[in-house]
């Protein structure tokens, strides 16, 4: 078989263990969903000034926030902890003792996590279309917010297994992981919108680091003018730290435990 | 000469400033089972690693199958089934997917009933990994190892861990192995394994290979004397000869293997002239357990 059957094989059987493991399948699943009802129900009737001036309704803009949120979670949160699960448990060190390439194993499981990245997004899309009246966009908007959830989601994956070389162990992983990402969903508009009235501070830090740019390409992509500017240059920024994860990962990723 | 599937010369791996493996050479045949024994902390796993493909060597040569597992090619793991120490399984797999996936990453494989079979897990194939038992895991663990039909087998102590029942039925997979031509690599810490399995073992001490050969004769086995053992009764007439009295009251005499079945009719026949019980009678071989501790100077149950 070839890299691709590979893999597409790989991804199969990666599949049918996630649904089967409750608790991946839940915090994956049902918490872009339940967030986005939540933040909705308390705040939705709101509205955030844009660093525009325009107004915005808070419950739509959720749509996307919980959109990006989803992508985080399947492809950096859930992927870095359960592969260290893995490396942990020995599955890592057994796989590597196979003909299988370990970068077609690598690649099965981030095509996974991006798989379910999709899936996540175009369920907060029908929610916010049917909900909170989210339009779902077309023609090159369309194309342009496919292009950032692809393009986002793989590299918060690249992001996911660079930070597993990080982590000393499973029990650690869990911590490591939120750690490095909650802080930066508070300051990047995720969970709360990032308007004309937040701190200078928040704004220039949030700015360094990917979930920011991924959230105002989505946003740009997704609602566009006159609201939202899209640019190639925040998905640019994105892709930049999924090819650093990408680095980082092929010189520290260890396929063994470490005890 | 039969073909060599593993070669190793003058092999050396060091952790820092620790020489774990101090320079052992051996070869191991296509067909036989070769047992490497040795306490904890010998230098096995690290060997076994080496062989594998997962730790560099700091020096010597290895050869497996042809070729250098230093290198981890394709070709190689094609052809190796590797049993770790501990064990690692998708917990959410049933046991046939487990095995039709590594069975997937392998040019050749066995079929899947027949591989279940083999390692006696016909009963829970459709069961998951996270139900299954440790003993059972353990035997799926070697069911994954045989899936790509593998010529040369690595098995990193695989019954440590087991009840005694358990470790039976694992000696039962493993001479099933050699049954459809399979050459093993075993290593383990009990002598009744090495014993049972192993065509030839190299006993490890400290880094270094410390005696080599069939278990039967390892380090003069076969030339070290038999004991005989036995109690008299009360107030009975002692044979002539040699013999000791230990602390327990016993006597005991050690003699040479070839005289042993004189002295036993002497003995049997002396006993029967006066009337007398020859009680608690033993004939002992010096065991391989015997042998390794005086060779490695562990202690029992390592």
């Amino acid at each position: 078989m070839n890299d691709v059957a590979l893999t597409a094989r790989q991804v199969k059987y990666t599949n049918t263990a996630f649904w089967r493991n409750p608790q991946a399948a839940f915090f994956t699943f049902a918490f872009p969903l339940m967030f986005l009802v939540i933040f909705t129900s308390l705040l939705g009737k709101g509205t955030v000034t844009l660093s525009s001036g325009l107004e915005f309704n808070q419950s739509t803009y959720y749509v996307a926030g919980m959109s990006a949120f989803a992508i985080i979670t399947a492809c950096y949160t859930n992927l870095a902890i359960s592969v260290t699960f893995q490396r942990d448990q020995g599955i890592l060190k057994r796989t590597r003792g196979t003909p299988l390439p370990g970068y077609d194993y690598l690649a099965a499981r981030v095509t996974h996590a991006m798989l379910m990245a999709v899936i996540l997004v175009s369920l907060c899309s029908a929610f916010g279309a049917i909900f909170y009246s989210a339009k779902i966009p077309t023609g090159v908007a369309l194309l342009q917010t496919i292009a950032v959830v692809l393009i986002g989601a793989g590299s918060f994956a690249a992001l996911g297994l660079a930070i597993t070389a990080l982590i000393p162990n499973a029990e650690a992983a869990p911590a490591v992981v939120n750690a490095t990402i909650l802080p930066l969903l508070f300051i990047s508009g995720v969970f709360i919108p990032i308007g004309a009235n937040a701190p200078r501070w928040v704004d220039v830090v949030g700015r360094i680091f990917p979930v920011r740019h991924l959230v105002d390409a989505y946003l740009g992509a997704y609602y566009g003018q006159p609201l939202f500017d899209f640019s190639w240059r925040d998905v640019g920024v994105v892709a930049l730290w999924g090819i650093a994860g990408i680095i980082f990962a092929a010189r520290r990723f260890s396929w063994e435990p470490r005890r | 000469m039969p073909e060599r599937v593993i070669e190793v010369a003058d092999l050396r791996k060091s952790y820092g400033d620790v020489e774990a493996v101090k320079g052992i050479s051996f070869e191991v045949s296509r067909g036989e089972v070769f047992a490497m024994l040795g306490p904890n902390g010998a230098g096995k796993t690290t060997t076994t690693e080496i062989l594998e493909g997962y730790r560099q060597r700091t020096g010597g040569t290895v050869s497996v199958l042809g070729h250098d597992p230093a290198k981890r090619e394709r070709a190689l793991k094609q052809r190796v089934g590797i049993v770790l120490q501990s064990t690692g399984i998708d917990p959410f797999l049933s046991v046939t997917e487990t095995i039709e996936m590594y069975a997937g990453y392998y040019p050749s494989r066995r079929p899947t009933g027949e591989v279940i079979e083999v390692v006696g897990l016909a009963e829970k194939k459709d069961t998951r990994v996270n139900k299954l038992s440790g003993g059972q895991q353990r035997r799926l663990d070697v069911g994954i190892a045989l899936a790509g039909d593998p010529e040369l087998l690595f098995l990193d102590e695989p019954t440590t861990g087991f009840d005694p029942n358990a470790r039976r039925n694992a000696w039962e997979v493993v001479k099933n192995l050699v049954a459809i031509g399979k050459t093993v690599f075993l290593t383990t810490h009990f002598m009744d394994e090495a014993q049972y399995l192993a065509d030839r073992v190299v006993v490890i001490a400290d880094g270094l290979i410390v005696a080599e050969g069939p278990p039967s004769s390892l380090a003069g086995r076969d030339q070290m004397r038999t004991r005989i053992r036995f109690r008299l009764p009360e107030g009975a007439p002692q044979p002539n000869g040699d013999i000791r009295r230990r602390d327990d009251g016993s006597l005991e005499v050690d003699v040479d293997a070839a005289a042993a079945t004189k002295v036993v009719y002497d003995l049997t026949g002396w006993a029967l002239y006066y009337g007398v019980t020859l009680e608690s009678l033993e004939i002992t071989q010096p065991t391989l357990e015997d042998v390794y501790l005086q060779l490695t100077g562990a202690e029992v149950g390592t």
